[in-house]
């Protein structure tokens, strides 16, 4: 690894500062689980990280039934698995978490960290867009809110400018009769990077659909927020014929590439499957929520 | 700054200090500056989980956290299983299943064992495995692994120190 200065602000307004100072030639410092790679190989080249870890809006995790979900930039997968509340209330959210790396991966990788990487194939991306999050971001400028399904730009890249940071992300108390699933396909049975990874939200009124949201990943250059398909379940009663339909507008919404992982055929095969499954889970989370 | 600094933290229920640069990560720590060579150097990219230790209870992979992150933190290792000549039952286990060949990958297994039954005093085989998935081994196939863990985890391994 090249030399690097390593400075652990201990409040956010002193990270702003710092990054704000050293702009493309800092950057900051979660988990380290992507981050101490990239160092490595000279994928990233910064002179100064910026360990984050001791800024308590980004180590803050918490759950109020009307305010809903406040997670932490920095806070560790595992917190995220291991949360009562979150394994109640947003179980697609847990079980996507619970879905990156191995145990000692997610004993320091983050939620936050892992939507910054800004990977098209990153876990907890779709199920964050499938919940309707939203990121707070703080820079120089100030503070801004992005949803999830904007942050991603391009493979590795964000909204974020120079000198800005992920604060937090949010996500809104669960309504009644609302649940959240998330399924990736993987060759082997952990430690892959996902071939196709599906995240749903449904809201029921009785056996009609009052919202549903429909996230893919690995299927094109960002995590996608699959507008039509979701929108085609609205009002509508969930059969199979509402599911089947929902998955073929998933389908034509994902662009998928061949590449060593699986063809874009079997992707776009995968993506239709793993729609209708995690609709399935959804909607009987969401009949017992 | 990327000067090297004095680092304090709890290694094996000890208190140490360390002098180490910013890049250096708590592996090569362990193994270059306090001469703690039972954590292994496999893949320096978190995926053969040979460098595995616990911090602050939980296995992690010490090729991804940086020294000077170390500060105030509780590290465990290797070193710190066997009581002088008393093996750790998950030890004595791995050493009764055969569960070790070059043994390359066994500090970071027993590790990650560890921590495994420091939670879950009595896992499935199915749990063990899944818990482990972070670790590789290239010579024994993994069931003798599992069996010793599994084993251990009979022998109240969870409640040794």
């Amino acid at each position: 690894m090249h030399a690097i200065n390593y400075e652990a602000p201990k409040t956010l307004k002193d990270a702003v500062a710092l990054l704000a100072q050293h702009g493309e030639k800092g950057r900051p410092l979660c988990g380290g689980t992507d981050l101490i790679i990239q160092l490595r190989a000279g994928v990233r080249r910064p002179d100064f990280v910026v360990d984050v870890k001791k800024i308590t809006e980004l180590t803050h995790l918490s759950y109020d039934a009307k305010k809903g979900l406040r997670l932490g930039a920095a806070v560790p997968a595992i917190e995220v698995c291991e949360n009562h509340d979150l394994k109640r209330h947003y179980p697609g959210l847990v079980e996507a978490a619970h879905l990156i790396g191995s145990n000692q991966i997610q004993t320091r990788a983050s939620v936050g960290g892992n939507l910054c990487n800004g990977s098209p194939a990153a876990d907890t991306t779709p199920a964050l867009i499938a919940l309707g999050a939203r990121a707070r971001v703080a820079g120089p400028k100030g503070e801004r809110e992005v949803k999830v399904e904007d942050f991603c730009t391009a493979p590795g890249r964000t909204v974020l400018a120079p000198g800005e940071l992920l604060v937090e992300i949010l996500v809104d108390a669960p309504k009644p009769h609302s649940a959240d699933a998330y399924l990736r396909f993987i060759p082997r049975n952990e430690m892959d990077i996902a071939v196709v990874g599906v995240g749903s939200w449904l809201h029921l009124d009785g056996d009609k659909v009052s919202a549903a949201r429909i996230s893919l990943g690995a299927v094109a250059a960002t995590p996608l927020f699959a507008a039509k398909a979701s929108e085609s379940l609205v009002g509508k009663k969930l059969d199979d014929a509402a599911i089947d339909r929902a998955a073929k507008l998933a389908i034509e919404q994902s662009s998928p590439i061949d590449d060593m992982r699986g063809t874009a055929e079997f992707r776009r095969h995968l993506v239709g499957v793993l729609t209708k499954r995690t609709l399935h889970i959804a909607a009987e989370r969401a009949r017992k929520a | 700054m990327d000067h090297k600094t004095v680092v304090e933290t709890t290694i094996n229920g000890e208190r140490m200090e360390f002098l180490c640069e910013p890049r250096q990560s708590l592996l090569e720590v362990l193994r270059d500056v306090l001469g703690m060579t039972g954590s292994k150097e496999g893949c320096l990219t978190g995926d053969c989980g040979a460098c595995s230790v616990i911090l602050d209870g939980r296995a992690m992979c010490s090729c991804l956290m940086l020294g000077v992150e170390a500060a105030g933190h509780k590290i465990e290792t290797v070193e710190g299983l066997a009581q002088g000549s008393k093996l750790h039952p998950l030890q004595q286990k791995f050493l009764e299943n055969a569960s070790l060949q070059c043994g390359i990958c066994t500090p970071g297994f027993l590790m990650s064992a560890k921590a495994l039954l420091d939670h879950n005093p009595h896992p499935t085989e199915a749990e063990i495995r899944y818990a482990l998935a972070g670790n590789l081994c290239r010579c024994t196939g993994y069931d003798k692994i599992v069996h010793a863990v599994l084993e251990a985890s009979k022998a109240g391994a969870s409640k040794a120190a």
